[in-house]
């Protein structure tokens, strides 16, 4: 791809420019189709239909908020920080968009191939924190900041459980650039690395299962405190504070956050995917695989967890803030660090 | 305006006890903030002024009355006894019938009269699916409370087909100004026994239901059990009745304990927090209470179903309610608890005095006792199951 756009254009900034715009793209058409579903989803769960009238089936109702959210009128507490608070919307979503680069979304095409893919979008990920502690003090409002203080301690605590889970598929892979730990997962799904990767024996594998299967599902958890869902969602807690950090917020800057926080959960679940299911590979060995089927099979599975996400979102009820707390430091860590140990064991043996 | 108090013992950190190497003391100020009026988990308009030390709530002040409506000025302005009814609805807007049904009774027992065997089983009937009605809304609002979207709007699914019957009976969906003086306004409907019992039918599998995805819940105890627990004495000392005071382990029930209505000739057993999950008086304690109340009511309303005999659902009063001078207080189990009606009369045509006793008021009252030294999210536990509706709070 990036040769293509270089054939095509040749100035460097231009290439940078057009291979920055697909995520772009996907994230602005992606976050309206999950608007949509997460509304449907949570309405059938609830014995609702949702809305019917906006096109068929409401499909248009997106679009239609999206409308209104764009013409409605910009607000900006007098009393607050006028500069912090235009500025945190749009790194929250800087951090969440700079993540995309590195995620591979097919054999083809990958934003920036990057050596350290993993590890850079772990450490672009957390400018998010800044951008929810800025608009948290900036709105001068006491919920706001009360939300973005729990939200900075949730994500910094759970990025520890998050890099640990990484590090675990790293270890089984052999590499933190995605294009290359994606290739190693290659051969069906029975070589994806929760069923222990591609490069071990039938024996590794059997006793690699039960580690990897858990690292996988305590990524999932910290991914879903990372993105501020249920039942992680502290800091957005309507009962409790409101609206959080966005509390203040309105028009094209409230939307933004909504932005972030549906390619957020995009991001996490791309990366998870990535890491333990295989990214663009076909479930199926060779068959079904290529640049096209590379697209359809990573937005597939990142559409999984995203629904999943959503499903979670309307079943559960929230944690409080000490037992999240509890959950990230005494549970999940010490978990991961008998898999990290189990599995350089077993790979070791 | 804040009065200081000593931190409560349990608090979780105390940074007053921390001290740098130099020997200052780390404590920082404490922040003050307005939960509600509006709020969207203050259940109306309560305005909490809450004192936290980060998310630690060391002090909470309840201020009440956005929404008084000065119930007992007008009952005593109003030309007819009958004529108050209309704003008992009002008071406690998500129980009405148990309203009506304890303003009813009280000018009943000031007129010393009896009213036909037919009104007191549709009496019972009508506030046991008040009650339902009721639980389902506190139920619904505080798994909103917990974050839990999804049974909210379960309960309100069920509580529609109790507004149905009450439309079919009565016309009304909320404010039903049904049970009267001496009787009701309308005998029932054709065909609502057939479709009350529909309802029971249906309603009984959806609390195990409801059970599955939110009380029994994993995060859902962790969230409810331990907090906000309530001591039998400091509930007996503030007045708390009903499930607040049932979950704390008391047995008092006014529907057994003092009986009215026909409640003592159908069968059904008065539900106890048992701290089955943590400690007796806790939050879960008193939401399974409401849980297990709707399942008693359901038993009553099928009991009165199968028992309700014919006849006048109007006894015969006086077309001008004209009592002898005199006093009276009554009280009722409404959903919330205690619901008394004080009422003095001069011997003329409308009231001279109309006090009620609210339930909700001294639920509320008692939350600075048990929420001090918890968290934020906590405190919203404890607002949600004290059950309050500020209508009834403020009148």
């Amino acid at each position: 791809m990036e040769q293509l756009f270089q054939s095509l254009a040749g100035n460097p900034i231009v290439v940078s420019v057009l291979l920055a715009l697909p995520p772009l793209i996907f994230i602005l058409l992606y976050a309206l189709v999950t608007v949509y579903l997460e509304m449907k989803i949570a309405a059938h769960m609830q014995d609702r239909v949702a809305y019917m009238r906006t096109g068929w089936h409401g499909v248009l109702q997106p679009v239609a908020d999206m409308l209104k959210l764009i013409q409605k009128e910009d607000i900006i507490p007098s009393s607050g920080d006028k500069i912090l608070f235009i500025l945190a919307p749009y790194l929250i979503f800087m951090g969440t968009y700079a993540g995309f680069a590195a995620i591979p979304f097919s054999p083809a095409y990958v934003g920036s191939n990057v050596n350290l893919g993993v590890f850079y979008i772990v450490a672009a990920t957390s400018i998010v924190v800044v951008g929810l502690l800025m608009s948290g003090w900036a709105s001068n409002n006491k919920w706001s900041l009360l939300g973005s203080m729990r939200s900075a301690a949730q994500l910094v605590s759970y990025e520890l459980p998050t890099i640990l889970a990484i590090l675990v598929a790293v270890m089984l892979t052999g590499s933190l650039n995605l294009q290359e730990v994606i290739q190693a997962q290659a051969g069906g799904f029975w070589n994806w690395t929760v069923f222990g990767g591609g490069s071990v024996s039938v024996v590794q594998k059997i006793f690699l299962l039960p580690f990897t299967i858990t690292s996988f599902l305590i990524l999932f958890t910290a991914s879903l405190a990372e993105v501020n869902r249920t039942p992680f969602d502290l800091p957005e807690a309507e009962s409790e504070l409101v609206q959080g950090y966005n509390t203040e917020y309105s028009g094209m800057k409230f939307a933004i956050f909504y932005l972030s926080e549906y390619a957020n959960m995009f991001l996490v679940s791309a990366v998870a995917t990535c890491l333990f299911l295989g990214g663009w590979q076909s479930p199926f060995g060779e068959a079904l695989n290529g640049p096209f089927w590379g697209v359809f099979w990573l937005v597939l599975k990142g559409m999984g967890f995203v629904v999943l996400q959503i499903w979670i979102r309307w079943t559960l009820p929230r944690l409080r803030v000490d037992q999240l707390m509890y959950t990230s430091w005494k549970v999940l860590t010490p978990m991961l660090f008998v898999c990290i140990f189990a599995v350089g064991f077993i790979l070791v043996l | 305006m804040i009065e200081s108090k000593v931190l409560p013992t349990d608090y979780v950190t105390k940074p007053a006890d921390l001290v740098t190497s130099t020997g200052r003391s780390l404590r920082t100020d404490e922040m003050i903030i307005n939960m509600g009026p509006q709020h969207p988990s203050t259940h109306g308009v309560l305005r909490l002024e809450i004192v936290v030390d980060g998310e630690i709530v060391v002090d909470v002040i309840p201020h009440i009355g956005y929404l008084h409506r000065c119930f007992e000025k007008h009952a005593e302005h109003m030309t007819n006894y009958q004529q108050v009814i209309p704003y008992a609805d009002r008071m406690d807007y998500v129980a009405s019938m148990n309203n009506d049904w304890g303003y009813a009774l009280a000018v009943e027992r000031l007129l010393k009269i009896q009213v036909p065997p037919r009104v007191e089983y549709i009496r019972v009937i009508m506030a046991e699916l008040q009650r339902i009605a009721s639980h389902l809304i506190a139920l619904g609002t505080f798994g909103i409370d917990m974050g839990a979207f999804t049974p909210f709007l379960w309960c309100f699914r069920d509580r529609e087909r109790i507004l149905d019957l009450f439309e079919m009976t009565c016309g009304a969906r909320l404010l039903y100004n049904y049970i009267w003086v001496g009787g009701v306004s309308h005998d029932l409907p054709a065909k609502f026994v057939e479709r009350a019992k529909d309802f029971c039918a249906y309603f009984k599998p959806k609390i195990k239901e409801f059970n599955d995805l939110l009380t029994y819940n994993e995060i859902f105890i962790k969230r409810t059990a331990n907090v906000g627990v309530l001591p039998r004495d400091i509930g007996i000392n503030y007045a708390c009745s009903g499930p607040m005071l049932r979950g704390s382990g008391i047995d008092w029930d006014l529907r057994r304990d003092d009986p009215y209505g026909v409640y003592n000739d159908v069968e059904w057993e008065v539900q106890i927090g048992r701290g089955e999950m943590g400690t007796v008086g806790d939050v879960w304690d008193r939401f399974i209470v409401k849980v297990r109340e709707m399942e008693q009511s359901v038993r009553i309303i099928e009991q009165a179903l199968a028992k309700i005999p014919d006849g006048n659902v109007q006894a015969a009063i006086p077309k001008r309610i004209r009592p002898d001078a005199g006093e009276i207080y009554v009280r009722t189990e409404s959903p919330r608890g205690e619901l008394g009606f004080y009422i003095i009369s001069d011997g003329t045509t409308s009231p001279y005095r109309v006090k009620a006793r609210s339930p909700a008021f001294a639920n509320l009252s008692v939350i600075h006792e048990i929420a001090r030294g918890c968290m934020i999210a906590d405190l919203v536990a404890i607002v949600g199951s004290t059950d309050i509706v500020l209508g009834e709070v403020d009148r």
